[in-house]
């Protein structure tokens, strides 16, 4: 009997609808017309208006700093997180688990109010080292979360044949364990990357006044109606770094041999 | 002995951070609920029920239900497109089925922000789609496709899908599709089979796409504050309100402390249910 093909048209459905909204922009990005609703002709004029505005490239700088090294951190915090979860099994790792896990399903508009109440009430001045430290905090539950499946299907006779041919423990996860999890352990800092880039709701409590990222500036200039086209043109250059970071982080998730 | 010693050490780098910024500052969101607020802005010294007491304003009331009413139903719309197209991708080909799994994380790797934009801008007041609407007569002279629950439906069910969609397929993969065969020889017509064969084997999977979307969902801001009205606020919207307009951080506090409560109720609960020794015989 044919299964039916309810299903399969739903599932194509839903990828259009999925793409409308991007495809939507990118179009509008070349629109001459100021106004998404009228097609004004094929123009790149958006794109030039971009490279004049400097508070859009300084925004950009921002993010970046902030999603490297909050990424960096993350992936060491967040693999030695997976690590010991994964080896031992114990009261301490019982809590630790949970406080792993918090993050993941923590809104986003809590973390971000939890955290500023806590730089208030510390005294600390809100500023891009606030927001990195916020960023590294959700980040080691998402490093985490990845390097843990690839530990899953990880060898660790692999580990024990080292340490049977004389190396030490320290030798042993230098040479063996880090190399085979260096797969997994940069595909979780790319996606701690990506969610640091994204990050609006967090950085915006935990900002302060001062220095701006691209989602905080977007959205600022979104409420503004400020430069509304200009938004398109960013947005899609933004979509083809992402497409590219995509690319390359299912190179390095793909198991070996395959 | 040594062994222990060991776990501690490689175990304090993250449980120190985490308890120091994720825990510690849940704490302090309750204790800080219990402040006075300072007429400048800031939070006081002592203690002062105020803050608490505001929470039971009918106005909030009002606004949690909507918060509870927009999550419940983006919920349920998530699950029941996801159901399908979680089947769907299990019966691809498996060159197929990784591809397909791409273009459905892909538009959840693309800015959040600038994907709400993009349905702002789509279903904006002079936009090619109400205009179309307008003059099918669909949508009346003065109706706006922004503004309203529909439109934060819309767009939170946008965001929130593919949350639905991956534990869904996963469940699904290992999912034995002999069984809706099975079900069809014996006579089942193919919705029925779907539904009493297919949904309680991906049982799981449902629990999982039900909990990582309606618990961000509660404390959605972005969404309704940008597609939205002021009839649609949501919970967050009020906590962003009296942080940052009115400078109200114990107020801020105590609606924050609100929704942590709300939000953590159904964690620990899915935790005790997800330990096997606690119930044993699950139906």
């Amino acid at each position: 009997m044919r299964p039916s093909r309810i299903p399969t048209s739903i599932l194509w459905l839903t990828l259009v609808f999925f793409y409308l909204p991007i495809g939507f922009l990118v179009m509008n990005s070349f629109n001459s017309s100021r106004f998404a609703a009228k097609w004004g002709g094929f123009s790149l004029r958006w794109y030039e208006r971009l490279t004049e505005r400097a508070d859009i490239l300084a925004a950009l700088g921002n993010s970046v700093r902030v999603a490297v090294v909050a990424s960096l951190a993350a992936m060491v915090l967040g693999t030695t997180a997976a690590l010991v979860l994964h080896r031992y099994r114990s009261r301490l790792q019982s809590v630790h688990r949970v406080l792993v896990a918090v993050p993941l399903v923590l809104p986003d508009i809590l973390m971000g109010m939890s955290l500023l109440l806590l730089f208030v009430s510390l005294g600390v001045a809100l500023n891009l080292v606030t927001v990195t430290v916020a960023h590294v905090t959700f980040c080691i539950s998402y490093v985490a979360l990845v390097v843990q499946a690839r530990l899953q299907d990880f060898d660790f006779t692999m580990v024990e044949a080292a340490r049977d041919l004389g190396a030490s423990r320290f030798q042993a996860f230098r040479k063996v364990t880090l190399p085979l999890l260096a797969p997994g352990i940069l595909a979780g800092g790319l996606l701690a990357f990506t969610l640091s880039i994204d990050d609006y709701v967090v950085t915006y409590f935990v900002k302060g006044p001062g220095a701006d990222t691209l989602p905080t500036l977007v959205y600022s200039m979104i409420k503004k109606s400020r430069d509304l086209p200009v938004i398109n043109a960013l947005s899609t250059l933004m979509l083809i770094l992402t497409f590219a970071v995509v690319a390359l982080s299912q190179r390095l998730v793909r198991p070996v041999g395959s | 002995m040594k062994n222990s010693r060991r776990e501690w050490l490689l175990t304090s780098p993250s449980l120190l951070w985490l308890a120091g910024l994720v825990l510690a500052p849940l704490l302090i969101v309750f204790a800080i609920a219990f402040r006075p607020a300072l007429p400048a802005g800031g939070i006081g010294e002592g203690w002062s029920l105020d803050a608490v007491r505001a929470l039971v304003d009918p106005v909030y009331l009002g606004l949690l239900a909507n918060t509870v009413a927009v999550s419940a139903v983006t919920t349920v719309l998530c699950i029941l497109v996801a159901l399908p197209v979680a089947l769907a991708m299990a019966r691809l080909a498996p060159k197929w089925r990784s591809r397909v799994l791409l273009l459905v994380i892909v538009p959840f790797w693309t800015n959040f922000v600038i994907r709400v934009f993009a349905w702002q801008q789509i279903l904006h007041a002079q936009g090619a789609l109400a205009e179309a609407l307008r003059w099918t007569g669909v949508l009346g002279e003065n109706d706006r496709l922004l503004g309203n629950f529909a439109a934060v439906v819309l767009v939170s069910v946008y965001t929130y899908l593919p949350f639905a969609i991956l534990p869904l397929f996963a469940a699904a993969e290992k999912f034995d599709f002999h069984l809706l065969d099975a079900a069809r020889d014996l006579g089942a017509r193919p919705f029925r089979a779907f539904v009493s064969v297919f949904i309680p084997g991906v049982r799981q999977g449902m629990v999982t796409a039900l909990l990582v979307v309606f618990i961000p969902m509660l404390g959605s801001y972005v969404v309704p504050d940008m597609v939205g009205g002021t009839g649609t606020q949501m919970l967050g919207n009020k906590i962003a309100q009296r942080n940052f307009n009115d400078r109200n951080l114990p107020e801020a506090a105590a609606l924050s402390g609100a929704l942590t409560l709300l939000v953590l109720v159904p964690f620990f609960l899915r935790r005790r249910d997800a330990e096997p020794s606690a119930n044993p015989e699950k139906a």
